[in-house]
C-alpha cells in the first residue's frame, strides 16, 4: 500500500468508528461542554470576589450555566423536549419579573426565595429517582437502566435521599428566613420546649431512615416520602430559633447546603458539571458563613443555637435613664460646623430608602468644606455587604466608605458622628457587659467622637432586641423620624444656614 | 467495608472532582472584601442552580405516559430555572451599582 491509500484507509475506518459510535461521540462533545461550563463556574466566582470584575464573573458564570443546560438538552435520549423548553421559558420569565421587580432592601429575601426552589429542585429530583427505582429479577435497577446490586445499598441510594434530605431542609429553611426577613414570619427567635432535643432526635429519626432504607432489598416509596416531609419540618425548626439579625449567616449556610444537594444530583447522575457546580457552592458558601460568623466575632454554633433574642439577658432594669432629643436645626448646625463628620449606616436607612438624601447631605457638607465618611460595619443592615451596595446605587464614591478599623482610628477625631438607623453595630454593651448576647461583637466605637447624632424611628430595641446605652450617654443627641424625612429636614436647614 | 471500597472504586474520577472542588471553592473565597460578601453570596446561589442540569434529565427521559414523573419533572424544572435565571438577574443588579462613576 502507498501512502495516499494508507491514508484513506485511515481516514475511511475514522469515518466508520464515527459514523457507529456517534452516540459516544456526542456524550464525548457533551463531557465537553460541561467541562467549559465547570471552567467558567470557577473564573465566575473567582472574578466575582473583586470589585472591578465582579459583573463580568457573573456574566461568566451565567455563560457556563447555558452551556451545561443547552449541552443537557442535546444529548442523546432526552426527549420531551417541548415540554421542556415551555418549563424553562416559565421559570425564566417567573424569575426575571421578580428579581428585575425586588426592591434593593428586599434583596437578601430574594436570594433566600431563589435558594429555596433550588433546594426544592434537588429535593423533587431525589423523590422522583427514587420512586424509578425498580426491582427486577432480584436486582435493583435505576431510572437510567443501571443495575445497582442486589439491594439498595448503594452510593445511588445514598445520593438520592442525601439529596431529599439536605434539598427539603434548604427549601423550608430559606422559605423561613425569607419570611423573617420579609415580615411575615416573626423575626424573634422563636423556641418550642426541648427545641435542641427536638432537632436532634428529628435528625437521628432521619439519619436512621436513610440507614434503614439502604438496607432494603426492595425500594419502599413511603419512606423518602417521608423523610421529605421531616425534613421539611426540621427545615423550620432549624430557622425559627434563630433571630432575624443572624438571618444573612443562615442564608449563607442555607445556600451552602443547597450547593450540597445539588451536587448529590451529580453523583446520581454521574455529571460532572452537577457535581463541580454544587460542591463548588457546597464549599465556597460554608467558607463565606464563617467569614460572616468572624465579622461578628461569633462562631457558628453559637449563631445557629442561637444567643440572639434568647431572653438570657434582653430584659434590663429600664432606672430612670434620661434621652437627650435633639432639633433638625441644631443639629443642622452642629454638622454644618463639625470639622469632619462620620456617617454610621444601618438597616434604617435601606428601609427609608434614604441612600440618595444621605449622598446629597454628604455633598452639601462636603461644599462648606466638612471633611464626611462613611464607617461601615460588616453586618450593618440585613446582609454583610448591604450598606456598600446601597450606598454605591446613589454613587457615593468608594473611598469613603471606611471598614471597620479604619473607621475606629477615625471616631477620636471625629466632631459628629451620624448613626442613621443603626442599632446594634454601635451598641457599647459587646465591649463592657459579658453578660450580652453580642458581647464580644466588634463594634464602631462612636462614643470616642465628641458628639453623636442617633436618627431613629422610635426607641424600639434593634434586632438582636437588646437595649442600647449608647442612646443614654450624655454626648448622645436623639433625632427621633423616618430617615428620610429626618434627612431632608436637615439638608433644609444646612441649606438655610 | 466491601461496599464502600467497591463506591470509591467506581466513582474514583467524581470522587477527585469532589475533593478538588471543595479546594477550589475555598480557595476563591478565602480573599473576599467585605463589600461584596452578598452579591457573592447570590452569585454562588445562582451557581447551585445547576441542579436544573439534573431536572432536565428527569424529564428527558420520563415515558410519556408516566403523567407524575412528567408532572413532578416540570415542576422541577420551572424551579430550577427560578433558581438559575433569578440568582443571575438579581445578582447582575446589586453589581450593576458597583459600575464605576467617579
Amino acid at each position: 500500500m502507498d501512502l495516499g491509500t494508507r491514508l484513506l484507509w485511515g481516514l475511511g475506518s475514522i469515518v466508520a468508528v464515527v459514523l457507529e459510535s456517534q452516540d459516544t461521540l456526542a456524550w464525548y462533545a457533551i463531557a465537553l461542554a460541561y467541562l467549559i461550563a465547570s471552567v467558567c463556574f470557577i473564573f465566575g466566582l473567582k472574578l466575582l470576589s473583586h470589585p472591578e470584575t465582579a459583573r463580568k464573573g457573573n456574566f461568566i458564570a451565567a455563560t457556563g450555566m447555558a452551556i451545561a443546560i443547552l449541552a443537557t438538552l442535546l444529548a442523546p435520549g432526552i426527549r420531551n423536549h417541548l415540554w421542556i423548553l415551555i418549563a424553562i421559558v416559565i421559570g425564566s420569565v417567573i424569575g426575571t419579573v421578580i428579581a428585575k421587580k425586588v426592591k434593593m432592601t428586599a434583596m437578601p429575601q430574594m436570594v433566600s426565595f431563589f435558594n429555596g426552589m433550588g433546594g426544592a429542585c434537588a429535593a423533587l429530583i431525589g423523590l422522583i429517582e427514587f420512586k424509578e427505582l425498580q426491582y427486577v429479577n432480584g436486582v435493583i435497577v435505576t431510572s437510567m437502566g443501571d443495575v445497582i446490586g442486589s439491594s439498595l445499598l448503594s452510593g445511588h441510594t445514598l445520593a438520592i435521599l442525601g439529596g431529599i434530605l439536605i434539598g427539603s431542609v434548604s427549601f423550608s429553611g430559606s422559605i423561613i428566613a425569607m419570611g423573617k426577613l420579609e415580615g411575615f414570619v416573626t423575626e424573634k427567635s422563636v423556641r418550642l420546649p426541648f427545641q435542641q432535643g427536638i432537632n436532634a432526635l428529628l435528625l437521628l429519626v432521619m439519619l436512621g431512615i436513610i440507614g434503614y432504607t439502604l438496607t432494603l432489598e426492595q425500594p419502599i416509596f413511603w419512606l423518602p416520602l417521608l423523610l421529605f416531609v421531616l425534613a421539611l419540618i426540621y427545615g423550620v425548626l432549624f430557622v425559627l430559633p434563630i433571630g432575624g439579625a443572624d438571618m444573612p449567616v443562615v442564608i449563607s449556610l442555607l445556600n451552602s447546603f443547597t450547593g450540597l444537594a445539588a451536587a448529590c444530583g451529580g453523583f446520581i447522575y454521574d455529571n460532572q458539571v452537577m457535581l463541580t457546580g454544587g460542591i463548588l457552592v457546597g464549599s465556597a458558601g460554608t467558607i463565606l458563613t464563617i467569614l460572616m460568623c468572624r465579622a461578628m466575632n461569633r462562631s457558628l454554633t453559637n449563631v445557629i443555637l442561637g444567643a440572639f433574642g434568647s431572653g438570657a439577658a434582653a430584659a434590663q432594669e429600664e432606672g430612670e435613664k434620661v434621652i437627650r432629643e435633639i432639633s433638625p436645626s441644631d443639629a443642622a448646625i452642629l454638622l454644618a460646623y463639625a470639622r469632619k463628620v462620620m456617617i454610621v449606616p444601618g438597616y434604617g436607612l435601606a428601609v427609608a430608602q434614604a441612600q440618595h438624601t444621605v449622598h446629597e447631605l454628604e455633598k452639601l457638607l462636603e461644599e462648606r468644606g466638612v471633611e464626611v465618611l462613611y464607617a461601615i460595619h460588616p453586618v450593618a443592615g440585613r446582609m454583610p455587604g448591604h450598606m456598600n451596595v446601597l450606598l454605591a446605587e446613589a454613587d457615593v464614591p468608594y473611598d469613603k466608605l471606611l471598614e471597620l478599623e479604619e473607621a475606629n482610628e477615625q471616631f477620636p477625631t471625629t466632631d459628629v458622628v451620624l448613626v442613621i438607623g443603626a442599632n446594634d453595630v454601635v451598641n457599647p454593651a459587646a465591649k463592657t457587659d459579658p453578660s450580652s448576647p453580642i458581647y464580644g461583637m466588634p463594634i464602631l466605637e462612636v462614643d470616642k467622637a465628641k458628639t453623636v447624632i442617633v436618627l431613629k424611628r422610635s426607641m424600639r430595641a434593634g434586632y438582636a432586641g437588646i437595649e442600647n446605652e449608647l442612646f443614654y450617654y450624655p454626648k448622645t443627641r436623639m433625632l427621633f423620624g423616618d430617615a428620610k424625612a429626618s434627612l431632608e429636614q436637615l439638608i433644609e436647614e444646612i441649606k438655610q444656614l | 467495608m466491601q461496599e464502600i471500597l467497591r463506591f470509591i472504586g467506581e466513582n474514583i474520577e467524581m470522587l477527585y472532582i469532589l475533593i478538588l472542588s471543595v479546594l477550589v471553592g475555598i480557595e476563591v473565597i478565602s480573599k473576599v472584601p467585605t463589600i461584596l460578601h452578598t452579591p457573592l453570596m447570590s452569585g454562588a446561589n445562582a451557581i447551585h442552580g445547576v441542579v436544573i442540569v439534573g431536572a432536565i434529565i428527569v424529564m428527558g427521559h420520563a415515558p410519556a405516559d408516566n403523567i407524575l414523573v412528567l408532572l413532578l419533572g416540570f415542576v422541577a424544572v420551572v424551579l430550577g430555572t427560578l433558581n438559575v435565571v433569578g440568582g443571575f438577574v438579581v445578582t447582575d443588579r446589586m453589581l450593576e451599582m458597583f459600575k464605576k462613576k467617579r
